[in-house]
């Protein structure tokens, strides 16, 4: 089945920029598919869903029939509705991680690697020490300390994962930096930020988008988990941590949790998806 | 090879330091109150009873003073009193300690041998149906949310398939096993007691599977990722031209090489599986540290949210630190220079 | 002439890419007798590995392999696994280029020893051990008790050479298939191991196909050379004979590469490239670089056909006037 989807894919693309290449296979164009529907209905599903995400639309905790696809929540809501609703708040706050992350931490890493000296060390230390928590226990804290809401969360989470993107871009500027043409701008005398600007940095970035593309679904995970815990968003907020919590309460009614942790699959693995691809098609190296 | 352990050792209590200095900071950024939790609401317009509480609990101090007198307690190794239990922390720990660590030790089992038989399997069969079934079991594993599997696996076997037990280590109103290593599997086979080991057993199976599986999708893509780079390597070549069969080559040559990095990673991974505890543990009622860890959180208990991530932390750093020492002993190059 | 210990019939050899088909063998004769040791030269890309991995099968699945190998009369194109299995370091034995990469990192050089020995004989571990010891012995490896417990990165590129000889003589083979043995190593090491061969040779009526292309190798241990270009052998003699009676201008060129401590010649490169194979030109595959083209060249299908002294694949051979 793989061979015929393939050769759809492969048939409708044509393939000359890396990027198109990476769409061909099937894998990329599943994962960018599912993220496209997930974007569509952020943007869409006001328009268009029959009940509101914290409409008390019907009977309580009807099982799932035809008026309620999904069937209703304890207090009555629609759960499919809130479902949809749910990515509205898990998605954009990942994005908003993963840029703070991937900004401050790139920026961090950058000049670590790039100046050395005490700054490097300080910055190393730093990172070592906060990488040397187990994430969740960290992000727990600083999200209790700082209090729930989704606001919060974004902080603990960027709090618990700027240390890997510090790590990793300096470890790429430190092996750019000894490449030839490096020391042959430099023996040039082409000023150091400049360097850093146009040479280095941009061969640096696939690692980083290739990262951040496989964080992306691991950030998703850990805030459902920490809204699941209590500690991230906050209820009536259809976040979809919370509604699995919800659903947890409920044990014996199973559609309330089914739908939001099938989301969150399907984000995760297509974000993995996505990532796979383009590291296949930028590093063929480091196959999965 | 000894001077890298005692650097990697030497490095470790300055780390430990790191990780209380923060985890002191962060319970400190705490808006609420922590009285609230230790002398009750109604309390709290009680000038008296709030100022005793004060004392007892070394509130009263300035924030320098409460981060000396914290860390020279530490160094007594007394990591205070949990605000919500009442005991010391210390021994909270201790007492559920086994709990997550005998749910991580199958989880860390089933995760590595699954892993590396799916591995096997998906770099032999390289871009056959199995294969592409294998990956997509791994991937699913890192990318399933463990509490909601947990939640559907709980639904299905247990409460509409009866073939599981429900949650918790022990069925209800059973007491514990006489304690031998707080592991109720070994300790229930060692009293004899051949029922409760196996209802315990049963008890672990889902719990070690929720939070195995993403083990299995990390270590089963790493393996099938150095087969492929191994599998048509010289040595291998030489190998088959010695005549072996070519499941004595997948096995004695190949898996023996790619199993190496493999170690490395399944040490690594201990940082995940914490995470995982964390939720697996509060699912199935698993009274381990990573529940306690939740309860004290949602109590803002910051004596105990210290003491699990000094504990985290240093349980961490000591993995890694095992695991770099036996990645040397295993790989022959580093062993022997 | 003895009935041949191994004969390669019309061989052809093709990997199929993304662009088309490389035709790495391409209808190829060899014949090796026993006890006879045969050269195979040519430069990269000229499928004198290609044809010999021919021989026990050890290409990979995605290669395409026709025609005939027979070995002591049993074709071995098709045999079944089990067969070759059992030729695989038991009649046949097979040494390659790079000795380090060819030795597995994680297991000490006894227990690959010992390995090739339990395979193909019965016997316990001890007596394959004390095997090993005596394997290192007859490659002349110092301090043979003491190395069977080193791991290969610790043994030099020779000693690790001798060691895949070692490997490869396991089981008394018939005959020895050396791929670029001494290609990876310093040249005081390959006259070691030229010389390391040459014993085995004598002492155990050993036939050897040895693939290389270094002309000095060919010169110091052949019986027979066979000159390969692009898939197919263009001239085969004895080696007086392709050395001093050469009929082939690639040849020619081979031999003009060489520096010579007799006369200050100056060293002549053959000009142009090899083809690439999977754009052959119709005819012969040397027309573009050949000093004597003709017309003829573009469109015969060129074959070995003996000229003078020896044979050789050219329609203009034997030149008048060619340099020797």
């Amino acid at each position: 089945m793989t061979v015929v989807l393939e050769a759809v894919t492969v048939s409708l693309v044509p393939a000359r920029h890396p990027f198109l290449r990476a769409l061909r296979r099937p894998q990329f164009a599943i994962g960018l598919g599912v993220l496209a529907f997930w974007i569509l209905m952020i943007i869409t599903v006001s328009w268009w869903a029959p009940y509101g995400p914290i409409e008390q639309a019907g009977d309580r905790l009807q099982s799932p029939n035809s008026s309620h696809w999904l069937g209703t929540d304890t207090l009555g809501r629609d759960v499919l509705t809130r479902t949809l609703y749910g990515a509205r708040y898990s998605l954009p706050t990942a994005a908003a991680v993963i840029a703070f992350t991937v900004v401050i931490g790139s920026s961090l890493g950058a000049l670590a690697g790039f100046r050395g000296g005490w700054i490097d060390t300080v910055i190393m230390r730093f990172s070592d020490v906060v990488l040397a928590f187990p994430p969740i226990l960290l992000a727990m804290a600083v999200a209790a300390a700082l209090g729930p809401g989704l606001r919060n969360t974004v902080l603990a989470l960027i709090v618990v994962w700027w240390p890997i993107y510090a790590r990793l871009l300096r470890g790429q500027v430190i092996s750019i930096r000894h490449r030839e043409h490096i020391e042959a701008a430099v023996s040039v005398g082409v000023p150091k930020r400049r360097i850093l600007r146009r040479h280095i940095l941009p061969l640096a970035t696939t690692p980083v988008l290739i990262n951040a593309t496989m964080d992306f679904g691991q950030v998703v995970l850990l805030t459902a988990s920490l809204s699941f815990l209590g500690l991230g968003a906050v209820p009536p907020t259809p976040e979809w941590g919370v509604l699995i919590d919800e659903g947890s309460r409920n044990f014996y009614q199973w559609w309330i949790a089914l739908a939001p942790g099938a989301a969150i699959l399907s984000v995760v693995l297509a974000f993995n998806f996505l990532g796979d691809s383009l590291r296949d098609v930028f590093d063929p190296r480091g196959r999965p | 090879m000894a001077r890298y352990v005692l650097k990697r050792l030497a490095i470790a209590p300055l780390l430990l330091i790191g990780i209380v200095t923060i985890a002191f900071v962060i319970s400190r950024l705490i808006p609420a109150n922590p009285l609230v939790s230790i002398v009750g609401e109604r309390n709290m317009g009680n000038p008296t009873v709030v100022a005793a509480a004060e004392a007892r609990w070394g509130l009263d101090k300035s924030i320098p003073a409460q981060y000396a007198s914290y860390m020279g307690n530490l160094v007594r190794g007394d990591f205070g009193t949990s605000f919500r239990t009442k005991s010391s922390v210390w021994d909270d720990l201790t007492e559920r300690l086994p709990a997550t660590a005998e749910l991580t030790l199958a989880a860390l089992l089933f995760g590595a041998v699954a892993g590396v038989l799916l591995g096997v399997v998906a770099a032999v069969k390289r871009d056959r149906a199995l294969d592409h079934l294998a990956r997509l079991f791994a991937l699913t594993g890192s990318s399933i949310p463990v509490f909601w599997l947990g939640l559907i696996l709980l639904f299905v076997f247990y409460a509409r398939l009866g073939w599981l037990p429900g949650p918790g280590r022990l069925p209800p109103r059973t007491l514990p096993p006489p304690h031998l290593t707080g592991f109720y599997t070994i300790d229930s086979l060692a009293a004899g007691n051949f029922s409760l080991f196996w209802n315990c057993a049963k008890r672990l199976i889902m719990p070690a599977f929720v939070l195995g599986w993403g083990l299995t999708g990390i270590v089963s893509r790493l393996i099938r990722a150095s087969m492929l780079d191994e599998l048509y390597a010289d040595y291998v070549r030489t190998a088959r031209a010695k005549g072996l069969a070519e499941r004595t080559v997948m096995i004695r040559h190949v898996l023996r090489n790619a199993l190496l990095p493999t170690i490395t990673i399944i040490g690594l991974s201990f940082g995940a599986l914490l995470t995982g505890a964390v939720l697996t543990e509060t699912i199935f009622s698993w009274n381990g540290i990573g529940s306690y860890a939740v309860e004290a959180t949602r109590t803002l208990d910051y004596p105990a949210i210290n003491g699990v991530c000094i504990l985290g932390g240093a349980i961490f750093i000591l993995t890694s630190l095992v695991t770099d020492v036996m990645y040397a002993v295993v790989d022959p190059k580093i062993r022997l220079s | 002439m003895s009935e041949p210990l191994l004969e390669l019939n019309d061989l052809h050899v093709t990997f199929p890419v993304s662009s088309g088909a490389i035709k790495a063998v391409r209808g190829l004769d060899l014949t090796v007798h026993a006890g006879e040791v045969v050269g195979i030269v040519g430069e990269s890309g000229s499928g004198k590995s290609a044809s010999m991995l021919s021989v026990l099968g050890l290409h990979g699945p995605a290669a395409q392999v026709s025609g005939s190998v027979r070995f002591r009369g049993r074709e071995l194109i098709g045999a079944p696994a089990a067969e070759l299995r059992h030729l695989r370091g038991g009649r046949i034995g097979m040494i390659f280029q790079d000795p380090m990469t060819s030795l597995n990192p994680a297991l000490t050089i006894g227990r690959q020893l010992s390995e090739a020995v339990i395979v193909h004989q019965k016997g316990s571990k001890r007596t394959a051990g004390e095997r090993a010891i005596e394997l290192l012995d007859m490659v002349s490896m110092p301090n043979p008790k003491a190395r069977v417990r080193s791991y290969p990165h610790e043994l030099s590129g020779g000693m690790r050479q001798r060691v895949m000889i070692a490997m490869a003589m396991a089981n008394d083979p018939d005959l020895l298939i050396a791929d670029e043995p001494t290609t990876a190593l310093d040249v005081t090491t390959q006259a070691q191991i030229l010389d390391v061969l040459r014993r085995i040779r004598t002492e155990r009526h050993l036939a050897i196909a040895i693939i290389t292309h270094d002309l000095g190798i060919v010169a110091g241990i052949a019986d027979t050379v066979n000159v390969m270009y692009a898939g197919r052998i263009v001239e085969r003699g004895s080696v007086e004979d392709v050395f001093y009676r050469h009929e082939h201008p690639y040849t020619s060129g081979l031999l003009a590469c060489l520096p010579r401590l007799d006369s200050r010649s100056e060293l002549v490169p053959i000009g142009g490239a090899p083809p690439a194979l999977d754009a052959l030109p119709p005819g012969c595959a040397f027309q573009d670089r050949c000093p004597h083209v003709s017309l003829e060249c573009m469109s015969a299908d060129v074959q070995l056909a003996p000229v003078g002294a020896t044979e050789a694949a050219c329609v203009n051979a034997p030149i008048r006037g060619a340099a020797r």
